[in-house]
């Protein structure tokens, strides 16, 4: 077992295991500490395929904005176990189940395919790198890139005027 | 490795942000259920840039090609903060209005 193999199935119990841990948390505080926790996990899973520019935008956009952002919000509202709404025992079953059945058809749908069953992931190559990357963001994909800048001054105004107090 | 261990991987981390979207009911809990489910998304399109890179690099190493799904990815963390803002902007107006975060008190669009 290589190295890289042991690295995959750590991450990736990492990463399931903390999913399963934010969704059964009861404190909305420990939700998001356990999402980070995933987000690290799928960090990792960047670096061994070789995107470190992925895995490092990952880390600072998700891990460190957006999570903060979300912790702000939970303190700010105050929320904790206590508060947090209850949901009947048996919808709680239901939606287990709808979501272990998306799971089966999923896999069972993979499994019929042939052409998946040889194909291998390369570890190495630069397409990760930000040199080749930032090549192609500036040159084919440079007006989605602005448009996306509008996009973000659109969101920043739209927060701006839904939070705004009175109207 | 093989891609069938990243597909499942994904699926997997997406189907528990499914199961947490129908099973929990406060909104932001909900909310977080939905970026573990773009992430899944972003971590298959990266394998499968991979892929693609493994398979032309096979026949011509000079080739540079799967960038492209890195890059989607990058556009979809954009589209995502984007998407944070104004969620949880809409969050916070909700509790100011009902002073809850239950999602069981907006359905009917209105108090």
């Amino acid at each position: 077992m290589s190295i890289t193999e042991i690295l995959f199935w750590f991450l990736s119990a990492l990463a399931l295991g903390g999913a399963l841990m934010m969704v059964t948390s009861k404190n909305p505080v420990y939700s998001v500490l356990w999402l980070i926790v995933v987000f690290f996990a799928i960090s990792g899973h960047y670096i061994l395929l070789n995107a470190q520019f992925l895995a490092i935008v990952n880390i600072i956009v998700y891990a460190g904005a957006i999570m903060v952002l979300f912790l702000f919000v939970i303190m700010l509202m105050n929320l904790n176990a206590d508060n947090e709404p209850q949901k009947n025992k048996w919808l709680k079953l239901a939606g287990a189940v709808a979501g272990g059945s998306l799971m089966l058809v999923f896999i069972a749908a993979i499994r019929q395919t042939e052409a998946l069953k040889i194909q291998q992931v390369n570890t190495g190559g630069d397409i990760g790198l930000i040199h080749s990357l930032g090549k192609t963001l500036f040159t084919d994909y440079l007006l989605p890139f602005e448009i996306s800048s509008v996009l973000f001054l659109s969101a920043m105004v739209g927060a701006v005027v839904i939070g705004k107090k009175g109207d | 490795m093989p891609i069938n261990y990243y597909i499942i991987l994904a699926v997997a981390l997406f189907s528990i942000g499914v199961a947490g979207v129908l099973t929990r009911r406060n909104a932001i809990i909900i909310f977080m259920c939905v970026e573990l489910m773009l992430n899944a998304v972003n971590l298959l399109l990266v394998a499968f840039s991979k892929m693609h890179y493994e398979n032309v690099a096979a026949f011509n190493p000079s080739l540079q090609v799967g960038g492209e799904a890195q890059l989607f990815v990058f556009f979809i963390m954009v589209v995502a903060a984007a998407e944070v803002s104004v969620g949880l902007a809409i969050i916070v107006m909700m509790y100011r209005n009902i002073h809850s975060v239950d999602v069981n008190f907006l359905n009917r669009l209105k108090h």
